[in-house]
C-alpha cells in the first residue's frame, strides 16, 4: 500500500469547531474519527481530502447516556460498545459492533464512523494502479477527479458491476447501520449554517453507491439515539472468516412480542445487499401475527425479492441471495425463542459474536 | 533416539528470541546512510507492444536521481536455464498487468512514486490470452517466442509400460477430471532488497530471498559483472513458501542502480506488487484414469495435466514435471503414463508454492482413491494400506525410494480419529475423510547442471570456545538455522544457542543451493554432520594426547570433553579446543553433500528424484450445513513420517503451519482473475490483490490439530531426519473433499471448495442428478511422441527406448563426500 498523500490537519476541540472547519473546507474537508476507513482509502487514493478534520480530541462525542433512551456519542468506539454491559439490551447493536473487523480495529473505529462508512466494491477498493488498469470506475474515476465525500463525478466512468447502468452499485458495508435502523435509532447532524437536526437513521442513506448519505459535507454526525421500546433484537452477519471481513450480507431484526407471542412491533433490515441498508416495509405484515413457521415462510417469500446482491463483494452473488432467505427466517426464529444452538452451522456462526467475547 | 542430548529434544529455536522480540533484521529493516529509493512503473495492459517511453518530465521531478528503462538491461534472466525469458524492465512488450517498464530512483519513496506518474509510456495493445484453453486455441499472438509452439510453453509425455493394455485388462477403470485453482504464498513479509557498493567498489545485494546462490549467479550475469565482484546476502525471510525462490527484477534493478549512482538503493514491494510477482500455485486441470483390480489395487495410471503458467517461464518446466513425477511414490503403480502441458497466459507467472506442482495431482489421486473405495465397497484406509509402495523400491518411473513409514502414519490417524467408528457412521452433515501424500527431501538435481556439492558447511573453532558455522542455507522461518545449530551442537556436545551462525551470504559462506524443495535439513544437515565430525576428531586427538585417554572413550557432552569411564577426567569444551589448536593449528573444517545419482536416465527424469521421501497421512472431520453448503473443519489428525524430528517443537510447527496453509487452499484461497468485457476494456487483472479480499484463514478458522511425528530413521538423513516443511500440506485438501462426501454425499472435484459449490451439488443431489461440482472435460491436446521408458519390472534401464542417448553429466555417486576428499584437511577450513 502506498502512503497517504499530503493534507492539512485540523484538530477540532468541539463538535461546533469541527462543523465550522468542514464549512471552511468548502467540500474539500473530511472528518477523521477512528481513521480505520478513511486512512486506507487515502493510501489507495480513493479519497483524497485536502483537509482532514480530526474528531479525536472532541470528548463530547465520546459520551454515553442511558435514561429513557440510549444516546451514544458518535466518537464512542465499537470496542466500548461491545464492552459496556448496559448496551447488551440492544442485542442487534451489540452483535453488529462485536462482528466488525478485528479487536484492534474496534479499539479505534467509532460508531459514527461505522455509520458513515464509505460504500465498498471490488472494483473500487483496489489500489491506484489496479484501477488504472481497468480504466477506473464511476465511483473513483481517475487521477483528475478524485472522489471525496462531497465531490463525486457525474456520469464519467463505467460502473463495472453493471456497465450499462447510469449509477454506481457500491455496497453499504456497515454492520451497525442495519442494526441501529432495526432498533429505530435516530442520528443528530450538526452544521455551522443550520445548527442541529435529528433524522431517523434510515433517512441518512441513499441507494446510490456514490451519494450514499444524505448528510451534507458540512455536517458532523454527533450522536445516535436508541429508543427503549421493549424490543428484542438481533443481527446476523455473513462473512468468510470469523474476523476481519466486511459483511457480504447482514440481517437485523427488532421485534416486540405481546402476550401469546403476538408481534406488536417489527423492523427488519437487510445490510450489504444494496448501496444502503434496506428497511423492509413488509415488516409491518408481521404485526398482529404469531411467528409460526408458516408466518415466517410467508414473510421470507414476500421479502426475498429485496436482496439483490451483485458481483462486487465476497462470495458468489447467487449464493448470497439464497443465504439471505435463510437469514431472514433465522433471525425471526431466534427472536421467537428458538435455541440458536440447534440451528444449522452457518446460522450458528452468523449469530455468533466470535472473538469479541473474551 | 537414545543417547542424544540435543537431537530429538524439544527446545526453543536458536533464532526464536530475536524473532519474538522484534530484533531480527529483515531486508527492509536494513538502513544505510544516503540511501535512495526505487519505485517501479508497471504496465496497466495485459499484453501490449511498447511504442515509446518518455522519461523527460520525470527526469526533472523533485528528488529524482536516476530513471532506468528496458534499454539499460540488455540481458534477460530467469531462474531456469531453459526459460530465461524475463527482462528486468520490459523492452519491447509487456505480457501482463504489472510488468515493470521503468524504474525511478529518487531521494524518497514518495518522490520516486510521484515521478513514476510523470513517465509517459505509449502502448499498442495486443490480443490477450487469458487461460490455457485460449492459449491452446491461439497460436498467435505469441506471448513469448520460445517454448514448444504457439503459446504452449512446455509439453511433456512419458510412458512407463503399456498403460493402454493394462487399462484394457483392468477390472475397473476410473476416469475423473479435477481442477485446482491457483493460489499464492501470502508471506507476511513483502519482498525487499537493498544494494550498495562496498568501499572497495564491490557490490552487495541484501534481499529477502530463499536462494542467494541462484540470485548471485543471475544478478552477476544480468549486470555483466564477474560473480566475485558481487555479494548476495539473504536476509532472514518473513516467510517464503516458494514465493522468494525466483530471481526478481527488482533485485537486478536496485543492484544496477547502486552501481550507477554509487549510493545504496532500496526497494520494498507493496502488497499489490507481491501479488504481481506471484510464482504461486499453478491452476491445473487434470484428467486421471486409473485401472484397478476388483480389490482396488492399481494396475495402471494415466494422468494428463494442463497448467496455466502465466506470463513467464519461472520454474514452469519443473512445475510441469512435478504435476506427474511423484504420483508413483506412495502406492504401487506398475504402469504409468504422464502427459503435462504448460501454457503461457497474460497473467502473473506461476511457479513453486509449498508442495511445488504436486498438491494438484495429489488432490486428484486421493479423491479418486476415495471414489474407488466407495465404488468397490472398501474402507478407504484399507484400500490405501493394501497397496503402499515398498521401502527402497524403484518405482515405474525410476524414483528410488528410501524409508516409508506411511503404514504407521495411516494406522496412527485411523486410531487417533476413531476412523473405524466414524467413517460412514456419523450423523448426516458430519463426515470424516482420509488422504495420504509424499514429498521430496530435496531435489536430486540443482536447477543448473553441475556435479558440485549441493550443500557445504564450514566450521571455525577458536580458543574462545566459540563454534562458528558458515553455510549458504537460508533461514526463511522454517528453522534451518536451528537445524544446523542443533546438529553441530549434538556432535560437539555444546548447546545450540552457543553456536554462532552465519548463513546465506555468498561472500562468506559455502554454497547451499537454497531453501526450496525441502532440501536443507537433509542436505545441509548432512554437510553439517560431516564438518562437525571432522572438528570432533581434531579435538579428540588433542584431548586424547593431553589426558592420555583413548579417543574412542571420549564423550562430547554438556560443554565438556571427558572420559566415558571416568567422567571427572576431562576438559571444558573451550579448554579442549585450546589443546587441539595447540596441537593441530587453527581449527577449521568443512562438510559437503551431494545426492546420489538418480536411476531415472530419461529426459525429464531429473525432476522427482530425491535422497528420500517423506510421507503423511491425515484424517479430517468436517461439519457441512445442508441448508447453505457451509463447511467447517472440526478437527485434523495428521501423522508425518519425519525419519526423526531433530527439534520436535520446530517439526510440529511445520506440520501445523502446513495444515493452516492447506486449509486456506482447500476452502477459500484463489488467485482469481477478472477480465472486463472486451468491448469496454482490455483489462485482465487480479480480482483481489489485497490481504483483505484474498481470503486466507485466520486463527478463528483453525481447528484442533492432533499431530503425530512418526519416527523411523532414514539412513540417508542427518541422524535419520527427513523433511517436514512441505509434505504435511498435501493430504489436507483431498481429506477435506473426502470428508465432505462422507458428510453429505456430494463430490467437489475442484479446489477451493467453497460453500456455493457444495450448495450447488446439494441441489443437484436433491433433484436426483449427479451430486458433483467439477470440470466436465479435459481438452484434446496433441501430445506428440511419448517417451517410452520400460519400467524396472519389465527390464528397463531408466532410459527411453525412443530417445537419443545423452551424455551423462553427473558422475560421482557418493553421498557424503569421502573423508579424504579436499576439504578434510586440518586447517583447510576457513581461509579468509
Amino acid at each position: 500500500m502506498m502512503r497517504a498523500g499530503r493534507f492539512h490537519y485540523v484538530a477540532a476541540k468541539s463538535p461546533a469547531e469541527a462543523a465550522s472547519a468542514l464549512a471552511d473546507g468548502g467540500g474539500k474537508a473530511m472528518l477523521l474519527a477512528g481513521g480505520t476507513d478513511l486512512v486506507p482509502n487515502m493510501k489507495r487514493r480513493q479519497q483524497m481530502p485536502e483537509i482532514v478534520v480530526s474528531l479525536r480530541q472532541v470528548s463530547e462525542l465520546r459520551q454515553l447516556h442511558i435514561d429513557g433512551e440510549t444516546t451514544i456519542g458518535a466518537g464512542v468506539t465499537l470496542a466500548d460498545i461491545v464492552r459496556d454491559p448496559r448496551l447488551r439490551q440492544h442485542g442487534a447493536l451489540f452483535r453488529a459492533a462485536a462482528q466488525v473487523a478485528t479487536p484492534l480495529i474496534r479499539n479505534s473505529a467509532t460508531i459514527g464512523g461505522n455509520l458513515c462508512l464509505d460504500t465498498r466494491c471490488n472494483y473500487y477498493n483496489q489500489n491506484y494502479e489496479w484501477r488504472q488498469a481497468i480504466d477506473f470506475c464511476k465511483k473513483a474515476p481517475g487521477p483528475a477527479a478524485v472522489a471525496i465525500e462531497s465531490v463525486v463525478n457525474d456520469g464519467d466512468g463505467t460502473c463495472w458491476v453493471a456497465p450499462s447502468s447510469p449509477r454506481c452499485w457500491a455496497v453499504s458495508s456497515s454492520d451497525s447501520a442495519p442494526a441501529l435502523i432495526a432498533l429505530g435509532a435516530r442520528v443528530s447532524l450538526l452544521s455551522s449554517k443550520d445548527g442541529e437536526r435529528e433524522i431517523p437513521l434510515e433517512a441518512l442513506f441513499h441507494d446510490d453507491g456514490m451519494r450514499y448519505m444524505t448528510k451534507r459535507p458540512d455536517e458532523v454526525l454527533t450522536r445516535v439515539t436508541i429508543p427503549h421500546d421493549g424490543v428484542k433484537s438481533t443481527y446476523w452477519k455473513l462473512r468468510r472468516r470469523g474476523s476481519f471481513d466486511f459483511p457480504a450480507l447482514g440481517v437485523a431484526a427488532a421485534l416486540r412480542l405481546g402476550t401469546g407471542g403476538i408481534v406488536e412491533h417489527a423492523r427488519i433490515v437487510l445490510g450489504a445487499v444494496a448501496s444502503r441498508p434496506l428497511l423492509l416495509s413488509e415488516s409491518s405484515l408481521l404485526v398482529g401475527r404469531t411467528l409460526t413457521d408458516d408466518a415466517i415462510a410467508e414473510f421470507v417469500d414476500a421479502t426475498a425479492k429485496w436482496a439483490k446482491p451483485l458481483d462486487n463483494t465476497d462470495f458468489l452473488m447467487t449464493w448470497r441471495k439464497q443465504v439471505s432467505k435463510l437469514f431472514l427466517a433465522g433471525v425471526l426464529r431466534e427472536l421467537r425463542g428458538d435455541d440458536v444452538e440447534t440451528f444449522p452451522l452457518l446460522a450458528r456462526r452468523a449469530s455468533n459474536v466470535g472473538e469479541a467475547v473474551w | 533416539m537414545s543417547g542424544h542430548r540435543v537431537v530429538g529434544k524439544p527446545r526453543r529455536r536458536v533464532d526464536g528470541r530475536a524473532k519474538v522480540t522484534g530484533q531480527t533484521r529483515f531486508a527492509d529493516d536494513l538502513q544505510f546512510p544516503r540511501t535512495l529509493h526505487c519505485k517501479l512503473l508497471r504496465s496497466p495492459h495485459p499484453h501490449a507492444r511498447i511504442v515509446s517511453i518518455d522519461t523527460s518530465h520525470a527526469n526533472l521531478a523533485p528528488g529524482v536521481h536516476l530513471i532506468l528503462t528496458g534499454r539499460d538491461f540488455p540481458v534477460t534472466f530467469g531462474i531456469l536455464p531453459v526459460s530465461m525469458d524475463e527482462e528486468p524492465l520490459c523492452r519491447d512488450k509487456v505480457r501482463m498487468v504489472g510488468d515493470a517498464v521503468a524504474a525511478v530512483i529518487a531521494a524518497t519513496e514518495e518522490e520516486a512514486a510521484a515521478a513514476c506518474e510523470l513517465i509517459d509510456v505509449a502502448y499498442e495493445p495486443l490480443k490477450t490470452i487469458a487461460d490455457p484453453l485460449e492459449a491452446l486455441a491461439n497460436e498467435e499472438p505469441r506471448i513469448h517466442d520460445h517454448g514448444d509452439h504457439g503459446n504452449v510453453h512446455k509439453k511433456v509425455a512419458l510412458e512407463f509400460g503399456d498403460v493402454d493394455a493394462s487399462l484394457a485388462a483392468a477390472d475397473h477403470v476410473f476416469d475423473d477430471t479435477f481442477f485446482y485453482e491457483g493460489n499464492t504464498h501470502l508471506a507476511l513479509e513483502q519482498h525487499a532488497a537493498v544494494a550498495l557498493l562496498d568501499p572497495d567498489g564491490r557490490l552487495t545485494l541484501h534481499s529477502s530471498t530463499q536462494v542467494p546462490h541462484y540470485v548471485h549467479r543471475q544478478v552477476a550475469r544480468a549486470l555483466e559483472i564477474p560473480a566475485h565482484k558481487l555479494r548476495v546476502v539473504a536476509a532472514p525471510n518473513g516467510g517464503g513458501f516458494g514465493g522468494k525462490t525466483d530471481v526478481f527484477n527488482h533485485e537486478i534493478i536496485v543492484a544496477k542502480a547502486a552501481l550507477i549512482t554509487g549510493r545504496p538503493v532500496r526497494i520494498c514491494l507493496t502488497r499489490e506488487e507481491v501479488f504481481l510477482c506471484h510464482r504461486g500455485r499453478h491452476p491445473v486441470l487434470m484428467r486421471l484414469r486409473t485401472g484397478v483390480k476388483s480389490d482396488g489395487s492399481i494396475v495402471a495410471m494415466d494422468l494428463e495435466t494442463l497448467l496455466d503458467g502465466g506470463a513467464y517461464g519461472s520454474y514452469g518446466v519443473a512445475s510441469t514435471f512435478y504435476t506427474g513425477q511423484l504420483q508413483t511414490v506412495t502406492y504401487h503403480v506398475p504402469r504409468y503414463r504422464f502427459r503435462g502441458c504448460r501454457t503461457f497466459t497474460n497473467k502473473p507467472p506461476c511457479g513453486p508454492k509449498r508442495g511445488h506442482g504436486t498438491p494438484q495431482p495429489r488432490f486428484g489421486q486421493e479423491v479418486q482413491l476415495d471414489k474407488i473405495a466407495i465404488a468397490l465397497g472398501r474402507d478407504p484406509a484399507d484400500l490405501r494400506l493394501q497397496q503402499l509402495e515398498q521401502p527402497g523400491a524403484l518405482t515405474a518411473n525410476y524414483m528410488r525410494l528410501g524409508t516409508i513409514a506411511l503404514k504407521q502414519c495411516i494406522e496412527k490417524v485411523v486410531e487417533g480419529s476413531g476412523w473405524r467408528d466414524k467413517w460412514q457412521r456419523l450423523p448426516d452433515g458430519r463426515g470424516i475423510g482420509i488422504a495420504c501424500s509424499a514429498y521430496l527431501c530435496g531435489a536430486g538435481l540443482p536447477i543448473y547442471w553441475n556435479d558440485l556439492p549441493h550443500s557445504g558447511v564450514q566450521l571455525k573453532l577458536d580458543r574462545s570456545g566459540l563454534v562458528t558455522l558458515f553455510c549458504g542455507a537460508t533461514e526463511v522461518g522454517q528453522g534451518s538455522d536451528d537445524v544446523l545449530a542443533g546438529i553441530v551442537a549434538e556432535v560437539l556436545g555444546v548447546a545450540p544457542h552457543e553456536i554462532k551462525l552465519l548463513t546465506g551470504d555468498t561472500d562468506l559462506t559455502p554454497v547451499d543451493l537454497g531453501s526450496y524443495s525441502s532440501r536443507v535439513t537433509l542436505m545441509a544437515g548432512n554437510a553439517a554432520i560431516q564438518a562437525a565430525e571432522r572438528a570432533r576428531a581434531i579435538i579428540a586427538a588433542g584431548v586424547s594426547a593431553k589426558l592420555g585417554i583413548p579417543e574412542d572413550r571420549l564423550v562430547f557432552a554438556d560443554g565438556r570433553v571427558f572420559d566415558a569411564e571416568d567422567p571427572a577426567q576431562g576438559l571444558s569444551f573451550q579448554d579442549a579446543v585450546i589443546v587441539a589448536e595447540g596441537k593441530h593449528g587453527i581449527i577449521g573444517t568443512t562438510g559437503s553433500y551431494r545426492p546420489a545419482v538418480s536411476a531415472a536416465k530419461y529426459k525429464g527424469g531429473g525432476v522427482g528424484p530425491s535422497p528420500s521421501y517423506s510421507y503423511s497421512a491425515s484424517v479430517v472431520e468436517v461439519e457441512v450445513d445442508r441448508t447453505s453448503g457451509w463447511v467447517e473443519v472440526k478437527k485434523v489428525w495428521i501423522a508425518h513420517d519425519i525419519g526423526i524430528a531433530l527439534n520436535p517443537v520446530l517439526a510440529r510447527g511445520q506440520v501445523e503451519g502446513s495444515v493452516y496453509m492447506a486449509l486456506g487452499e482447500a476452502l477459500m484461497e484463489e488467485s482469481a482473475m477478472r477480465r472486463l468485457p472486451a468491448r469496454l476494456s482490455n483489462a485482465l487483472v487480479h480480482k483481489f490483490p489485497s490481504m483483505l479480499e484474498y481470503k486466507s484463514p485466520t486463527t478463528m478458522e483453525m481447528p484442533e490439530i492432533e499431530t503425530y511425528l512418526i519416527e523411523e530413521p532414514e539412513p540417508d538423513g542427518p541422524f535419520g531426519a527427513k523433511e517436514v516443511g512441505q509434505g504435511p500440506l498435501l493430504p489436507i485438501m483431498p481429506a477435506i473433499a473426502n470428508a465432505i462426501f462422507d458428510a453429505v454425499g456430494v463430490r467437489i472435484d475442484e479446489i477451493p471448495i467453497t460453500p456455493d459449490k457444495i450448495f450447488k451439488a446439494l441441489r443437484e443431489q436433491a433433484q436426483g442428478r449427479s451430486p458433483r461440482v467439477g470440470p466436465d472435460s479435459f481438452p484434446a491436446i496433441e501430445w506428440g511422441e511419448v517417451s517410452i521408458v520400460p519400467p524396472p519390472s519389465e527390464g528397463g534401464d531408466g532410459r527411453a527406448i525412443n530417445e537419443k542417448p545423452r551424455k551423462s553429466k553427473v558422475v560421482d555417486s557418493g553421498v557424503r563426500l569421502a573423508p579424504d576428499s579436499p576439504g578434510a584437511n586440518v586447517g583447510d577450513g576457513v581461509k579468509r
